[in-house]
C-alpha cells in the first residue's frame, strides 16, 4: 500500500486543477500584457484567479501579488517591508519557529545594518504575545511570526500579535504557507499587514505563490522591471500556474469545513496510538495545531532510518533530524522548542491530507511500531540513553 | 540517494548485537553528533574470528557498521586495522558527499576496538 503522509512537504494536484491549468499552456498561450484577444484572455485568466485566491482569506483581489513561491513571497515581504520603511527605523522581530526563507532573509538584512531580534518559543512552539511587546523598541518596523509551523504543526496567536503590532504601528507580516488551504485563515480577522501563501500546498501547481499585502501599505519590489502585479513584482506571469492557484484556492474555500474534520480524526487515531509505543514524545502543541499535523520523536533512534523503513513500505513521511537533512544539522525548531540534541534525531512527521484514508493509517500503525522495534535492536541504546557519552566527541562532518 | 549495497545493508544489516564475552569493544561517536558506534570483536590467535555491532544513526552510519563487521572477519588484527574509511565506502558502492563522515564511524570504531583488546592483552585481564 502505498501512503503520502508528506502533505507538508507538498501536495498531489487535484484533477480539475490540472484540467483549468491546461488550455493556458498551448492554446491560450498569449502574453496578459498584449492587447489583442489572446493576450486579453491570458489577463481575465490571471485576474479571475486573484479573485479566488483573494475569496479564500477574505482579501480584495488588489491586495493579492502573484509571486514564484512561498519562498519568493517571505524573501519579499521582509526585505520590501524593510527597505520601505528602513527611514523609520532599522530593527525586525522574527521568531526561531521561522522557515528559513524568513531566518535567512533576516539574516541579509543584518547584513544590510538592520538589527533584528529572534524570539524563543516554549516548549509547545507557541510564540507569547508579550514576548513580542518586549522585544519591541522605537526603532522595531516590521514583526514576522510564522502562521503554524510546518515541522511540529503548532498554530500561532497571530491576532493577539497583531493587536500589539498595530498599536505600535508596526508592520506584521505572517508566513501562512503551512496553512492557507489547509484551515480557515481570514486576513482581516487575523490583522495582519502581509501574509505568505503557497499554492502546491493546497493540491495546487509548484511555481505559484502569493503575497498578501494590506491596501495602504507600501512595499519596495524584489524583482524590478515591468508592470506586471501592478508594478510590484515584474516578470510575465506563470499564467497556467497561476490559474490553477485560483483554481485549487476555489476548490479549497469549498470544501475546508468537511476536510478539516475528516483529516483531523484520521490524525487523532494516528496519535493515540503511536504515543501507545514507549519513549515517544509528542512534539508541538496538542490542541493549537494544523488538523492534519502529527509529529513525534522516538528516542533512542534517529530520524533517517526511520524514513527509510517506513518508504521501503510504501509510507512517506518527513523528519527533522540532522541526518536527513543536506545541512546535517538537526531542525533548529525542535532545539528551540528545548529538546534536546539526541532526542530530536528522533524525529518524524506525519502530514495528512485530503487523499488520505482510514485504511492507510490503519496499515501505518501496523508498520510504524514494527520498525521502531527494529531500529531499537540496532540501537545501543536499546536500553536507555545510559552511557551516551562513552564514545566521546563527535566525528567532523566535512 | 543511497546505493543498492547501501541499501541491502541498511535493511538488512549483518552482525547485529550485543557480545558480552567481547575480547575487544570500540565505542565511537555520540548520540548528540546523531551517529554512534559499538563495535564488538572477538579475537583468536591474531585473527577477527567474530564481530558484531550496535549503531545508533542515519542508514548511512548502519550500512557502514554492517559492512565493516564483515569486512573484518577472519582478517588479522593487522589487516583489520590497514581497512580505511575509502574501502568501506567503495565496498558500499559510494556514499553521498555529505554522508562520507559516516564512514569515518566504522573505521575509527574499529580501531579502538583493536586497541582495546592489545590493552586488555598487555594488562594481562584475558
Amino acid at each position: 500500500m502505498e501512503c503520502y503522509f508528506d502533505h507538508v512537504a507538498t501536495t498531489p494536484l487535484r484533477p480539475e486543477v490540472l484540467n483549468a491549468m491546461m488550455p493556458y499552456f498551448r492554446e491560450e498561450f498569449g502574453n496578459p500584457l498584449s492587447i489583442y484577444p489572446l493576450g486579453t484572455t491570458a489577463r481575465e485568466a490571471v485576474e479571475s484567479a486573484r479573485e479566488q485566491v483573494a475569496a479564500l482569506i477574505n482579501a480584495k483581489n488588489a491586495e493579492i501579488i502573484f509571486t514564484s513561491s512561498g519562498a519568493e513571497a517571505n524573501n519579499f515581504a521582509l526585505r520590501g517591508i524593510a527597505f520601505a520603511r528602513q527611514h523609520e527605523g532599522k530593527h525586525i522581530i522574527v521568531t526561531r519557529m521561522e522557515h528559513h526563507s524568513i531566518l535567512n532573509s533576516a539574516r541579509f538584512l543584518e547584513k544590510m545594518g538592520f538589527t533584528a531580534t529572534y524570539l524563543p518559543p516554549d516548549k509547545y512552539g507557541l510564540i507569547d504575545p508579550e514576548a513580542v511587546k518586549k522585544a519591541i523598541i522605537d526603532e522595531t518596523i516590521l514583526i514576522s511570526v510564522i502562521d503554524a509551523s510546518p515541522e511540529v504543526g503548532t498554530i500561532e496567536p497571530i491576532r493577539e500579535i497583531a493587536a500589539i503590532a498595530r498599536e505600535r504601528n508596526i508592520t506584521l507580516h505572517t508566513d501562512a504557507v503551512a496553512s492557507v488551504g489547509n484551515i480557515p485563515v481570514d486576513v482581516k480577522e487575523l490583522g495582519v499587514d502581509l501574509l505568505s501563501m503557497s499554492a502546491h500546498q493546497f493540491n495546487g501547481p509548484k511555481g505559484a505563490g502569493a503575497l498578501y499585502l494590506r491596501e495602504g501599505q507600501r512595499i519596495i519590489p524584489l524583482i524590478f522591471g515591468g508592470i506586471q502585479e501592478g508594478g510590484r513584482r515584474a516578470g510575465t506571469e506563470n499564467v497556467s500556474a497561476i490559474v490553477g492557484m485560483g483554481r485549487a484556492a476555489e476548490i479549497s474555500k469549498a470544501e475546508l469545513p468537511l476536510r478539516v474534520e475528516n483529516i483531523r480524526q484520521l490524525r487523532d487515531r494516528l496519535i493515540k496510538d503511536i504515543m501507545k509505543i514507549e519513549d515517544v514524545h509528542f512534539t508541538g502543541h496538542p490542541e493549537k495545531r494544523l488538523p492534519g499535523h502529527a509529529s513525534f520523536c522516538v528516542e533512542y533512534i534517529e530520524g533517517e532510518g526511520m524514513l527509510l523503513m517506513l518508504a521501503a513500505k510504501g509510507i512517506y513521511v518527513a523528519s527533522g533530524s540532522a541526518c536527513t537533512s543536506k545541512a546535517l544539522k538537526s531542525s533548529p525548531v525542535l532545539l528551540s522548542m528545548g529538546i534536546p540534541t539526541h532526542v530530536a534525531h528522533g524525529s518524524v512527521v506525519f502530514t495528512l491530507g485530503a487523499d488520505n484514508t482510514e485504511e492507510q493509517i490503519e496499515y501505518a500503525l501496523e508498520e510504524f511500531p514494527q520498525i521502531i522495534k527494529r531500529l531499537r535492536e540496532l540501537s545501543p541504546f536499546a536500553k536507555g540513553w545510559g552511557d551516551m557519552e562513552e564514545g566521546g566527541t563527535c566525528i567532523p562532518k566535512k | 540517494m543511497y546505493s543498492k549495497e547501501v541499501m541491502d545493508h541498511f535493511m538488512n544489516p549483518r552482525n547485529v548485537g550485543e557480545m558480552p564475552d567481547a575480547d575487544g569493544v570500540g565505542t565511537e561517536g555520540n548520540p548528540v553528533c546523531g551517529d554512534m558506534m559499538k563495535l564488538f570483536i572477538k579475537v583468536k590467535d591474531n585473527r577477527i574470528e567474530d564481530a558484531k555491532f550496535q549503531t545508533f544513526g542515519c542508514g548511512a552510519a548502519i550500512a557502514v557498521s554492517s559492512m565493516i563487521t564483515e569486512m573484518i572477519k577472519g582478517k588479522t588484527l593487522e589487516e583489520a586495522m590497514a581497512i580505511s574509511k575509502e574501502q568501506v565506502a567503495s565496498a558500499l558502492g559510494g556514499l553521498p558527499p555529505q554522508k562520507m563522515h559516516c564512514s569515518n564511524l566504522g573505521a575509527d570504531a574499529l580501531r579502538k576496538a583493536i586497541d582495546n583488546y592489545r590493552q586488555k592483552q598487555a594488562s594481562g585481564t584475558e
